[in-house]
């Protein structure tokens, strides 16, 4: 397949973290525009886990590895330490077993990249308290983030759960923000979503 | 297919294979006989075939109609110009498996003494069906297959191509499949091989030279092993409990309901392209068939550095080899580090959807192919 895609900025931005000719888990993996990415910028050996069977069957028809599969559930089928690099795109959230799945992705490999919407961003928290609803989330009943966190409550698991903050970068729409260690109370405040890089320490 | 263009089962395509083939239960066969299809043209580096390995009941004539029977080809939705089999870029081969029954050596087959080998042919395995389809590819001139793919026990040989020759696969594609029976398969089967031995007619497995035929007891085994392949929603939404060309129960064992009669046609019109002894053979390797067997029961280490790429699919309502089965084998081979994908595809009809009409389904495998083939070259 030769169209011409769109490149996503925080496709873009997570490759920067991802290191030459790795082994890449990308969870929620969609129709695999991230994987096509750092297979040919970072020549990374891709693989791919998708819940809908059509995106699966779009990434794979792109030459890539995807098994399709529901990461609450089905990321047993990968093995300890089968790669260098697991990453978690706009899903956590989404997920029935978000401590479960974080656990698994630091099973399968050393280093995570999980991003995230932050529902500590300061118009949300006016929001709720000026309108008295779920901010950004009219549909608070249908599928969505089944679990809204903010930047901070996501960081007090990760660190629980053994994970060490390498670097964090705020994102808004197709703006993203370098990344750093620090500056959490900046970043809680101040972006749209996040994208964590995180360790097993 | 009109009549006057079927040839007799002697006059299918077929190749003697240049020496005699060992088998996995010590003995060995002096002549092999492997009939054989092709499809679309081989390249000029012998680089684009795929060979299409049929299930139980099948036989060579995946994209074409069966010339012997007249049936349609089995798997007509896939092979084809501009299909996701595409013969306009592959070279597509089939072979009727050993032990079958539609030019290939199998147990209808003369035996050393010129008659039907009957049961005394030797019990085979599908590791001995896939021997023979190696010595049978080799003798095309072809050194490596830009594909293997297959479902049921199509699948089954597939894997055991990846795993007995890998060097010589560029891909496969086991589809609905399993890397071992369960028991609830070979209790399945088995319930069909007691019918086919029950029938008088059956005479020790010597029918052909009785000049009988058991077709009761394989009409039986037919019905029992084709529950297998539909699901309950399936027979649900064509029968439910619907009556046979009657308005009430008419109190009696004649086929009053719908599904009835449709078993009993499906047991009636198999018993004249099949022979019950190959149905006692095939059916037999499958249930030998256990991978992981062979590696202390690990099945990750039959698949330990294999270069091949394998893409599998499951259908959710198969209940003959349920997506559990296919899930085992893709976390074998992630386990092994093999290039693996896998989709489960959602359908209501059951273990024969893989020839059947599912869009996702043959979407992917198009796209696998074509992607893997821009890959090698193709």
């Amino acid at each position: 397949m030769n169209e011409a895609r769109q490149i996503r900025a925080d496709h873009l931005a997570i490759a920067t973290r991802v290191p030459q000719g790795v082994r890449v888990l990308d969870v929620g993996c969609g129709n695999g525009d991230l994987l096509a990415l750092l297979k040919s910028e970072k020549g990374v050996n891709a693989r791919g886990l998708e819940l809908s069977p059509e995106e699966a069957g779009v990434a794979l028809a792109r030459g890539l590895s995807v098994i399709q599969g529901d990461a609450d559930s089905d990321l047993e089928v990968f093995p300890d330490n089968g790669f260098d690099v697991a990453i978690l795109s706009k899903a956590i959230q989404q997920m029935r077993r978000p401590v479960f799945v974080l656990q698994e992705l630091a099973r399968i490999a050393p280093e995570m990249i999980v991003s995230f919407r932050n529902f500590g961003l300061w118009q949300r928290r006016f929001s709720l308290v000026t309108s008295g609803r779920m901010p950004g989330h009219r549909d608070w009943h249908h599928e969505g983030a089944l679990h809204p966190s903010t930047a901070r409550d996501m960081i007090d698991l990760t660190s629980a759960l053994g994970l060490e903050t390498v670097a964090m970068a705020p994102m808004r729409g197709d703006h993203v923000g370098a990344f750093r260690r620090t500056g959490l109370s900046r970043l809680n405040w101040g972006a749209d979503e996040v994208i964590l890089h995180l360790r097993r320490s | 297919m009109p009549d006057t263009t079927r040839v007799s089962l002697s006059d299918v395509k077929q190749v003697t294979l240049p020496s005699p083939l060992p088998l996995d239960c010590g003995e060995e066969l002096e002549t092999v006989r492997i009939a054989y299809e092709t499809w679309g043209d081989l390249n000029e580096d012998k680089s684009n075939a795929i060979l299409v390995c049929h299930a139980l009941t099948g036989d060579q004539f995946a994209g074409s109609p069966n010339v012997v029977t007249g049936r349609p080809a089995w798997w007509p939705r896939m092979i084809g110009p501009g299909k996701p089999i595409d013969t306009n870029r592959f070279h597509v081969i089939a072979t009727n498996v050993l032990g079958g029954c539609m030019g290939t050596t199998g147990p209808a087959s003369p035996g050393p003494d010129g008659k039907p080998w009957g049961t005394r042919f030797p019990v085979i395995t599908i590791g001995d069906m896939v021997r023979a389809q190696r010595a049978f590819v080799e003798a095309l001139g072809i050194d490596s297959l830009f594909s293997v793919m297959g479902g049921s026990m199509g699948g089954m040989q597939a894997l055991e191509w990846a795993v007995q020759a890998p060097e010589q696969v560029f891909t496969a594609v086991p589809i609905a499949t399993a890397a071992r029976h369960s028991a609830q398969n070979i209790a399945f089967y088995e319930v069909g091989r007691q019918a086919i031995m029950a029938d008088q007619d059956w005479c020790d497995g010597h029918y052909l030279a009785e000049g009988r035929r058991p077709g009761r007891g394989l009409a039986i085994a037919r019905m029992a092993a084709h529950i297998t392949y539909v699901s309950e929603s399936a027979l649900k939404r064509k029968f439910d409990r619907g009556l046979q060309d009657r308005d009430r129960a008419s109190f009696s064992f004649d086929a009053d309901f719908q599904v009835e009669s449709y078993l009993r046609y499906q047991g009636h019109s198999f018993v004249d392209r099949f022979d019950a002894n190959s149905y006692l053979y095939v059916t037999r390797a499958m249930d030998y068939f256990d991978m992981a067997a062979r590696h202390d029961g690990r099945l990750a280490d039959a698949f330990k550095g294999t270069p091949v790429r394998f893409c599998l699919f499951s259908f959710t309502s198969d209940w003959h080899y349920p997506p559990q089965a296919s899930r085992e084998i893709t976390r074998a081979l992630a386990a092994a580090g093999a290039e693996v994908s896998y989709l489960e595809i959602e359908s209501d009809k059951g273990h024969d959807a893989f020839l059947l009409e599912e869009p996702v389904y043959e979407d992917a495998l198009a796209g696998f192919l074509s992607a893997n083939a821009d890959l090698r070259g193709i």
